[in-house]
């Protein structure tokens, strides 16, 4: 279970590993009187990019075991919780919530955690629910804590090798053959917003050196694990007896939100389209993010499962307080804006905002006033 | 244009000795990059440190490390200011940027802020050079990480989209102050542009994302020059610059930008009166 699968086995499927060596080459000029200074420069990045280094992955590091718990929400949903915080050792990548649905075939996972480690824990977790095989997983958008777990499902196994026979209704789209047809089981589909890819691509190896430095050991075997199956605007996806309905965004957390509807409870899994607690960060657009929100709050649903807070909220109420504090940044930062004022300014102002109720605000509230300032200098 | 093109080789330097580097160098200490930077940039011209002529206000610790706000205070008692020259030391194309002000530049009080990228924490130098040929330095460390290979662009299709766009602008009457210049008065430059580093990797093609950044800028008021820069991938996406300059008789505000494709983007305010 702790292996991989080798890249060859799944060369259509367009990845990025954690290899330390593989850094291309570009054309280059040569400057003698740069050297010194370039070398340097270069020794710093490729230490950061070796780790974490083989000899601090210990037999003992790398075996200390996750356990996710898990929260049945409503039927045939779960939500395993995130804590609010960075990435670190501690929380090994788990500060997103992530999710399940299972339906009559097989099973979709939303979200996979913040690294191969977590990714492995959400599968226990989900053996101990149901032993279906994993059908999709569908990442909400390119953050790396939403996504480094992904590696975990790659070929993954029904659990006790569900029989062939078993009777598939025929109502899949992916037919009989998808199912049980390899001792490594179907192809588990990858989905995602359409610009997701390549978002992520551009930012892999920041993503996986920055968390892996957070993280240390147990960033262990974690692979950038890109979609398979990409969404322009809206797609289903069918569980067997079970459909999802998947919506792709305009620019707003990020250039590629994607939000999930499970139809059966009418349960919205929201990404990081909504957060609760735990302070929004803004890596898209603010102006688009409260449009979204505009259009998502129409949407009658009965719960809504948040990116970052609790496993479940009530909807739109869930909403409020990430759009107050939305408001508070356009209103205040339009103001500066109006009086001439820079950036700095903004930024100094910035920390005499009311953000009680926001868990990490001091990691992440001015880097909002930066965003939304640059944002909203040129309406 | 030295610069420029030094910025180019600093920044496929990189690349070239990342490939040739088997083992980490235990040689990336704090200091040792600002000698040779220091002789690329400036020879063997004294400069005097520790410059008590002008004041250079950085976070100590960035938010963003893609958008670090910077801002230089040249005093009237510095003198005739005829360049600025800004310096990440880190990054590894550090010449962020190079001022030469011309004949509309403020008097009294002159002002220059902008936004810049930190790849990782690092000194910001900041080098004045008088009329007299004399170079004076200001040093300020900044704790930022990632700005230069991290893309910055929160939506890459309307980056590409609306590259280009500029703005120029009038903002204020300079507040006066000691030496203050009555006509002296705040104008902002922001320019459209991704400013591609050339650092990030497209995982889908494993190629790097070919550099496409601003070079150059000229800010003028009416035929005289407010400031030639010479820019590198160390400004911000967007680059965005407030500066000082001197109004005479409603003469516009315009700015020419020049990227490395070649392309040149260009605005103005509107002629006085209209």
């Amino acid at each position: 279970m702790a292996e991989s699968p080798p890249d060859e086995q799944h060369d259509h499927r367009l990845r990025a590993s954690y290899k330390p060596s593989q850094l291309p080459s570009r054309p280059a000029g040569s400057h003698p009187g740069r050297r010194e200074v370039v070398l340097g420069a270069t020794a710093a990045v490729g230490a950061l990019l070796v780790r974490p280094p083989p000899a601090f992955i210990t037999a003992a590091h790398a075996a200390v075991p996750m356990v996710l718990q898990t929260e049945e929400v409503a039927p045939g949903v779960f939500v395993a919780r995130g804590v609010h915080a960075v990435m670190s050792g501690d929380n090994g990548g788990h500060i997103a919530n992530l999710a399940f649905v299972v339906g009559r075939e097989r099973v979709a996972v939303i979200d996979t955690g913040g690294s191969f480690k977590v990714g492995m824990a959400l599968l226990e977790a989900i053996r101990t629910r149901t032993a279906l095989p994993i059908g999709v997983v569908i990442n909400t958008h390119m953050h790396p804590d939403h996504v480094l777990g992904n590696a975990a499902f790659e070929g993954s196994p029904p659990a006790g090798s569900k029989s062939a026979g078993s009777g598939p209704t025929g109502s899949g789209p992916t037919g009989p053959g998808a199912t049980g047809s390899g001792p490594t089981g179907p192809a588990v589909e990858y989905i995602a917003h359409a610009k997701m890819a390549r978002g992520l691509s551009a930012r892999a190896d920041r993503y996986l050196e920055h968390n892996g430095a957070a993280i240390g050991a147990g960033f262990e075997g974690t692979r950038v694990v890109l979609p398979t199956r990409t969404v322009d605007t809206a797609a289903e996806v069918d569980l067997g007896g079970r459909t999802l309905l998947l919506q792709a965004h305009a620019t707003a957390h990020t250039d590629n939100d994607l939000t999930v509807r499970d139809l059966q409870t009418n349960t919205l899994f929201a990404g990081d389209l909504l957060f609760s607690g735990h302070i929004p960060t803004i890596d898209g657009s603010l102006r688009g993010w409260l449009k979204v929100l505009d259009q998502l709050v129409k949407q009658p649903v009965a719960r809504v499962v948040p990116g970052h807070g609790p496993a479940t909220m009530t909807w739109p109420d869930a909403v409020e307080p990430q759009r107050r504090y939305f408001e508070m940044l356009t209103s205040n930062i339009r103001a500066l804006i109006k009086q001439g004022r820079s950036l700095e300014d903004a930024l100094y102002v910035a920390a005499r905002d009311n953000l009680v109720g926001w868990e990490l605000s001091q990691e992440y509230h001015k880097r909002n006033v930066a965003a939304a300032f640059a944002e909203l200098e040129w309406e | 244009m030295a610069l420029q093109t030094l910025s180019r080789l600093i920044c496929g330097a990189l690349a070239a000795a990342a490939l040739v580097s088997v083992a980490p160098m235990a040689s990336a200490n704090d200091d040792d990059a600002w000698p040779a930077l220091r002789s690329e940039l400036f020879g063997n011209r004294p400069i005097v440190e520790q410059s008590t002529l002008f004041t250079v206000d950085a976070p100590h610790r960035a938010d963003d490390a893609a958008i670090v706000p910077i801002t230089v205070r040249l005093p009237a008692s510095a003198g005739d200011v005829r360049k600025l020259t800004l310096v990440v030391e880190k990054n590894p194309a550090p010449m962020a940027a190079s001022f030469t002000f011309g004949a509309a530049a403020a008097t009294g009080e002159r002002v220059i802020q902008t936004r810049l990228r930190f790849d990782m924490y690092s000194n910001l130098r900041a080098v004045v050079e008088l009329a007299d040929g004399s170079l004076h330095m200001t040093t300020r460390f900044v704790k930022a990480a990632g700005g230069c290979s991290a893309p910055a662009l929160k939506d890459a299709d309307e980056a590409l989209a609306l590259i280009g766009k500029s703005h120029i602008k009038d903002v204020a009457a300079l507040d006066g102050g000691a030496g203050g210049n009555s006509s002296a008065r705040i104008g902002q430059v922001m320019v459209r542009h991704p400013n591609y580093s050339g650092m990030q990797m497209n995982q889908l093609t494993g190629l790097y994302i070919p550099a496409k950044f601003v070079t150059s800028m000229t800010v003028q008021r009416g035929a005289d020059t407010v400031f030639d820069l010479e820019a590198g991938i160390s400004l911000s996406e967007d680059p965005n610059i407030r500066f000082t300059y001197l109004a005479a008789g409603g003469a516009a505000l315009s700015v020419t930008t020049t990227d490395s494709d070649g392309r040149v983007f260009k605005a103005a305010t509107p002629p006085a009166g209209s």
